[in-house]
């Protein structure tokens, strides 16, 4: 049981990773903190990609003589895009956040719930 | 070879038109530019669908790089279909565009209007296009992220809060998905989805393939709003400028759906999903959906608010179609896919040209205005007739082929279910009727102020709309046609 998770300790760190981000954005209240969540929960998908690349005893994906066996750079290429679009998400939701804050005067959910439902 | 050029084409101009019109001075240019293209566009995806209904497949290799390293687009009768709705409903809406947005946009935010549209255009024809799991992802990124800018640009606050929840409720999905594909990536070594469904079958036992299911599933159940999983959709719908709405509700959603058949049937197969619960699954969702969706839109008193829930409620039949699994059931769904982008794009364009004229969505503002603007109240009639499923209207041939499918199956149940929900189509589209017509003229009108009939530019794409609702009502040769075609894709070794 201990050598399971000693040796896939990354896929393990990346499902504790994703599962406190993905509380947090369920959790809390406050809309900066839900999108803080939202990208911990993107960057353990991050983390769930750059290990599966990893071939066991492979080397840096750059042709050299003497190496055979290489890692699988392909995950790690597309992760990049990934990230691309976890950075436009998080500016794009911050963003909403400056607005909303501008239009409510508050991030707190419940706040802005009370004030339109009082309209 | 050119033929295949003309279909990257379709994703590449709106790309191209986006950062073009971002720039352009305000004014009726950035308007003038999208509306050529978004011509265009449905120019090339009407000629790629008569190129691939007679079953010929067309195969586009980005960049020279053979498929399945490379990105493939690969374009069939489904494919073709689903990219002439998203383009055929941006040609008619980008018309109708120019007069409503100019009442519920500030000036000097169209340009920027009109960018975020076409990337949101590209996105849901690359969804539509592309034959690589990985890129559907950047695509439905694209589409995703645009979208929520256009939703928060609604006149209410509430705008930016819908948006705000309908970010983070698809970026869970978005990243749902990927996850899943990133299984199936570690799996079988491929992204190609016709590689993919030869490389699976041998590992159908395998429990990180259904993890991966599973993953998929649900990220997409959260994008095209199944229920439980809708509850971005009624708020963003309400508060978004009433262009986007239209668009929004007549392609996001279909193009979701799009993509779940893509990955039930095509990346997965049907024997696969007979091994999992997935079918009963959906099956209770749709009914609870299609059910408690239908009843709930008849106690808002929103029109907009009204027909998102019935849009909930619509969805349910069309992944009802994915649940029962057969050859009727997918012919239901992709059937419905096109004629509820028509009705719900009719009956949406219709309540906005009532938007346009009273300045609210409002049902109560709504009253008697239907002897007032007798066109766009003959089109909210034969949209509502279309979407209980009236014979002689397109909505009567999907509801058709559902119940064909339910009845096929001997599962009862489902056909009563389809019938009710008709049932209770009928009490809220009656409600809008009601409101428009029957219910007194209220105090402002007493005092002579009269409203005119919606300008033109709202009328014609909207009555566009409306006779297509009937055409294809009539005629099913070009929808039950080409998606015969296209379901021998989807579900192989059918025998005729």
């Amino acid at each position: 049981m201990m050598e399971i998770i000693l040796e896939h300790y990354n896929y393990w760190l990346g499902v504790i990773i994703m599962m406190a981000g993905f509380y947090t954005v369920i959790s809390r209240g406050n809309l900066v903190k839900k999108i803080v969540g939202l990208n911990i929960f993107q960057v353990s998908v991050f983390l769930f990609y750059i290990s599966i690349g990893n071939v066991k005893g492979g080397a840096v994906p750059i042709i050299e003589k003497g190496i055979t066996l290489y890692s699988n750079p392909l995950p790690h290429v597309l992760i990049l895009t990934a990230i691309v679009v976890g950075v436009a998400t998080t500016a794009l939701g911050l963003a909403l956040v400056v607005r909303i804050k501008e239009a409510y005067g508050t991030i707190e959910e419940d706040d802005i719930h009370n004030q339109d439902q009082s309209l | 070879m050119i033929e295949s050029h003309l279909s990257l084409l379709m994703v590449v101009l709106p790309l191209l038109a986006a950062p073009i019109v971002a720039v352009l001075p305000n004014g009726r240019l950035p308007w003038a530019v999208s509306t050529l293209v978004s011509w265009s566009v449905f120019y090339l995806a009407a000629w790629q669908l008569m190129n691939v209904s007679t079953g010929h497949v067309i195969s586009y290799e980005l960049g020279g790089w053979a498929p399945p390293w490379g990105i493939e687009y690969r374009i069939d009768a489904v494919n073709a279909l689903v990219a002439l709705i998203v383009s055929g409903i941006a040609a008619l809406t980008l018309p109708y565009a120019l007069k409503s947005v100019t009442k519920e946009i500030p000036q000097q935010q169209h340009a920027l209007f009109y960018a975020a549209f076409m990337l949101c255009l590209t996105g849901l024809l690359g969804i539509a296009q592309t034959g690589d799991i990985f890129n559907l992802f950047v695509f439905l990124e694209i589409s995703s992220l645009s979208s929520y800018a256009l939703i928060s640009l609604g006149k209410k606050r509430q705008a930016l809060t819908a948006a705000y929840q309908y970010l983070i409720m698809g970026t869970i999905g978005a990243t749902f998905f990927i996850i899943g594909v990133g299984l199936l990536y570690a799996m079988t070594g491929t992204l190609n989805m016709a590689d993919l469904a030869q490389r699976l079958p041998e590992l159908y036992e395998h429990r990180t393939i259904h993890t991966a299911f599973a993953f998929i599933m649900v990220g997409f159940a959260l994008k095209l709003a199944l229920f439980p999983l809708h509850v971005w959709l009624p708020n963003a719908y309400t508060y978004a400028p009433m262009v986007v709405t239209i668009f929004l509700a007549a392609t996001a959603t279909k193009v979701a759906v799009y993509v779940m058949l893509r990955m039930v049937f095509t990346v997965f197969s049907v024997s696969f999903i007979e091994n999992t619960p997935v079918d009963e699954l959906f099956l209770l969702l749709c009914v609870m959906g299609i059910l408690g969706m239908s009843f709930y839109a008849i106690y808002q008193k929103d029109s907009k608010r009204l027909l998102a829930y019935s849009s909930v409620a619509q969805i349910g039949y069309m992944v009802l179609g994915i649940g029962l699994g057969s050859v009727l059931g997918v012919t239901a769904t992709l059937v419905h896919l096109f004629n509820h982008a028509l009705m719900k794009g009719a009956l949406f364009m219709a309540i906005g040209a009532l938007v346009y004229r009273v300045g609210s969505s409002r049902l109560e503002h709504f009253s008697g205005l239907g002897k007032q603007m007798p066109w766009t109240f003959a089109a909210i009639v034969i949209g509502g007739l279309s979407l209980i499923g009236v014979p002689g209207t397109a909505g009567f041939i999907s509801k058709w082929y559902l119940v064909l499918a339910a009845i096929e199956k001997q599962n009862w149940l489902i056909v009563a279910v389809i019938l009710i929900g008709s049932l209770l189509a009928v009490a809220y589209v009656w409600k809008i009727i009601e409101v428009l017509y029957f219910k007194a003229t209220d105090e402002l009108e007493q005092k002579n102020i009269t409203v005119k009939e919606a300008p033109l530019m709202l009328l014609i794409p909207m009555w566009v709309l409306v006779l297509a609702n009937v055409y294809f009502g009539f005629n099913t040769e070009l929808t039950v046609g080409t998606v015969e075609q296209a379901v021998k894709l989807l579900i192989p070794g059918v025998n005729e």
